[in-house]
């Protein structure tokens, strides 16, 4: 047992920092705020080659032939960077839809709410958003049954005028036409958990994105004095977003090495507990960001607000806080009964 | 990352396995928690039969005497125990974890050779003088004085928070021998034979009516220059190598007491009727997800120690957040009892289903209410992560404190 990230891990890590340091710093990030399209085709194709997208695949199909471990290492660094768009799906589609995988298509991807809207029996009147449409060439729905492939060009969908995160642009539905099935509800169980497992490792970036820039600010700003760092109020802030991340970090990294060892655990419970605990790592410490910056922060020039509206973005997809953790409980009782009969 | 184990680890696992399946049914009851003379012999026993089977100090150097496991067999080794319910390590945990260590990667040959079998065996039992009433968090601004006379220190002074003090045959103290206001550099590691004219004990009774911990007072009490540990006022530094050997283990026994604790909170919950509400097991469901963590940020730990052959600084990030999780898990168990918490014995239902566990609940709520403040507060480890881990500068120190 050595759950240290092995070298080839680690260097898999630095490239990927290094790739998004260079190729799409935070202020080519921002350029695309408020825009309709946020995806970038030649980041796309910059990233299909350093292997983002086929990182699973089997080397026979063209891919990577790397396990979820090192997916999870290089989505964690995507988070930090801050990148948008529906980096998860294409990368889950990379096998099943053609060109995911080499980066010329990109897929997106919508969960199948249940019941449906439209339910005779008082579905949600929430309409169904759809995240990023413009920039798609495929948009997948997914629900446990299984998954299907819908033209977005198709849908009869609105862009709504003001999206909460600036780089996540949205379209509202009146309804979700039920599309081409591509994959059945075992495919589909595996995206929901690896999915999850992903989503919580843009979060991870996210949360240690939050930790260096409130860390970095508070050495800078000075008041009373001296750095604001220096006084506990600002320093345990900051130590608890530093906890907040490992906690968050040991669970994904756990979850992910679950997925590719299934001997070691029950990979859906480790999935669902790290997308839990690395959403709450995000919010917590895109919240706290905000705080160590004092009013600066809550200006729209200082990035803070940027990672806790991704986090809020990223919290919604593939299981919210409540659903993930009454999964995790009911399977605990569940275990229990196992153990003790009657 | 690789979370599977060797044939070498699961061999390891596999014998203790066995040997505790062997050994455990032949154990007396387990005494109560306030018969001391009971639990010296209860624990020094089982300490006795772990040496007898090879497995004393699995986590001690073979040049000490112990099995010189690798980080990762001393994880198992701990998992193992804890799982079968096998004797917690009781009145030896000063001797075992620190004392023994100490001595290990200080003492002279004589002191190793007339100490550390003692240990291992069970024969001898540590307690432990550091903290005192006006040092507690500050620990270098210990005041308990020793002079040097002769070829004896005179020690005066007094010493809190010393677990097992009732019981102990030596104690690991540390005292000043450098001017007022020396600080670190004026302290020197003693061991103090407990019988000696003038060591005096007065039990603290805790919250939760246990007198785990005493005071220790020290009068004019002559200990042999001999029994001191490394230099005259290097006794920090002595303190402080004794930190390097922990392997990220520290907690585990502690953290699956806590999973077993939550699964008795479903059960709780399932008895009265709460289970039914989603909030419930939302909490419960979150509990879990921790839980879990932390016992991959265990294994990380270990995983680094194994690696490096130091600790990193993963243990602070681990007792911060453990404890708190342990303390929200304490409060929701007694929530769940509802009125039944206010009995801390066990309360029968009246429908003959058998009783409720409020004396592990209640118990377990008083404990989890030290755990942020024994062995450094949360507030002292968020100055650690905030400091030595983020680089955060150091804290502003009060001029006017007196003895600096």
């Amino acid at each position: 047992m050595d759950f240290e990230l092995s070298e080839a891990q680690t260097d898999l890590a630095a490239g990927v920092r290094r790739l998004c340091e260079g190729r799409f710093p935070l202020e080519a990030v921002r350029r695309a705020e408020g825009a309709d399209q946020v995806v970038d085709r030649a980041t796309w194709r910059a990233l299909s080659d350093a292997g983002v997208f086929a990182l699973c695949l089997p080397e026979d199909a063209g891919g990577a032939g790397l396990g979820l471990a090192e997916a999870a290492v290089v989505f964690e660094e995507l988070g930090r960077s801050l990148l948008a768009g529906p980096l998860v799906a294409t990368h889950l589609a990379a096998g099943l839809i053609d060109g995911a995988d080499d980066g010329s298509t990109v897929v997106g991807l919508v969960e199948r709410p249940d019941p449906p809207p439209t339910a005779p029996d008082g579905g949600s009147p929430v309409p169904v958003l759809v995240e990023h449409l413009a920039d798609l060439d495929v948009l997948l729905v997914l629900s446990e049954l299984g998954i299907s492939a819908v033209d977005p060009s198709s849908l009869d969908a609105t862009r709504l005028r003001r999206p909460m995160d600036p780089l996540t642009p949205v379209w509202s539905l009146a309804s979700l036409p039920s599309g081409a099935p591509v994959a059945g509800p075992e495919v589909a169980k595996w995206w929901l958990r690896d999915g999850a497992v992903l989503t919580a490792a843009l979060q991870l970036g996210a949360a240690a994105w939050s930790t260096d820039l409130a860390v970095a600010y508070a050495k800078q700003r000075v008041q009373f004095g001296r750095p604001i760092g220096a006084f506990q109020a600002v320093k345990h802030l900051c130590a608890d977003m530093a906890v907040r991340t490992e906690v968050a970090r040991a669970a994904v990294h756990a979850a992910a090495v679950t997925v590719d060892q299934p001997d070691v655990g029950d990979s859906m419970v480790a999935a669902a507990g790290a997308k839990l605990l690395a959403d709450e790592a995000a919010l917590a410490n895109g919240r706290s960001c905000i705080q160590v910056h004092g009013g600066m922060g809550f200006t729209w020039d200082v990035p803070a607000h940027l990672a806790y509206k991704r986090a809020r973005v990223l919290a919604g997809q593939f299981g919210t806080a409540e659903s993930l953790a009454e999964s995790l409980a009911d399977s605990l009782a569940e275990s229990l009964d196992g153990e003790h009969p009657g | 990352m690789d979370l599977r184990y060797t044939p070498a680890e699961q061999e390891f696992r596999h014998h203790l396995r066995s040997w505790l399946a062997g050994v455990l049914p032949s154990l007396p009851p387990k005494p109560r928690p306030d018969d001391w003379a009971g639990r010296r012999s209860y624990d020094t026993r089982w300490q006795r039969l772990l040496f007898e089977a090879g497995y004393a100090g699995v986590d001690w150097p073979v040049e000490g005497g112990g099995r010189g496991s690798s980080p990762v067999e001393q994880l198992i080794f701990k998992e193992e125990l804890e799982r079968a319910h096998a004797p917690y390590v009781g009145v030896n945990f000063v001797g075992l974890l620190h004392a023994g260590p100490t001595i290990i990667a200080e003492g002279t040959p004589e002191q190793r050779r007339r100490y550390l079998p003692p240990i291992l065996r069970g024969d001898e039992v540590w307690c432990q003088g550091f903290s005192e009433p006006d040092a507690g968090s500050d620990l270098a601004s210990l005041r308990t004085r020793a002079r040097r006379d002769g070829d004896e220190y005179v020690v005066t002074g007094s010493k809190i928070w010393t677990s097992h003090a009732e019981v102990a045959d030596h104690c690991e103290l540390l005292v000043r021998t450098g001017d007022e206001g020396s600080r670190h550099r004026g302290i020197t590691w003693l061991i103090l034979p407990m019988d000696l004219p003038g060591v005096d004990i007065r039990p603290l009774t805790t919250i939760g009516g246990s007198t785990e911990f005493a005071e220790l007072f020290l009068d004019e009490v002559r200990v042999p220059v001999a029994n001191r540990v490394g230099e005259e006022n290097d006794g920090w530094r002595v303190t402080m190598v004794t930190l390097s050997f922990e392997r990220g283990t520290a907690f585990v026994g502690d953290l699956l007491e806590a999973v077993e604790l939550l699964a008795t909170t479903v059960s709780i919950a399932q008895r009265t009727g709460a289970w039914g509400d989603p909030g419930v097991r939302r909490q419960v469901g979150h509990l879990r997800a921790e839980l879990d963590a932390l016992w991959a940020l265990t294994k990380r730990n270990v995983s680094q120690a194994a690696r490096t052959g130091v600790p990193g600084i993963g243990g602070t990030v681990f007792k911060l957040a453990y404890t708190e999780t342990r303390q929200r898990l304490g409060e929701l168990s007694l929530s769940l009892l509802g009125r039944a918490g206010l009995a801390a014995d066990d309360l029968e239902l009246l429908d003959g289903s058998g009783p409720l566990p409020c004396e592990t609940v209640v118990d377990d709520w008083f404990r989890g209410i030290s755990l942020t403040i024994a062995a450094g507060t949360s507030q002292i480890q968020r100055n650690i992560v905030g400091e030595r881990i983020l680089g955060l500068p150091k804290e502003p120190v009060a001029p006017a404190a007196g003895n600096r």
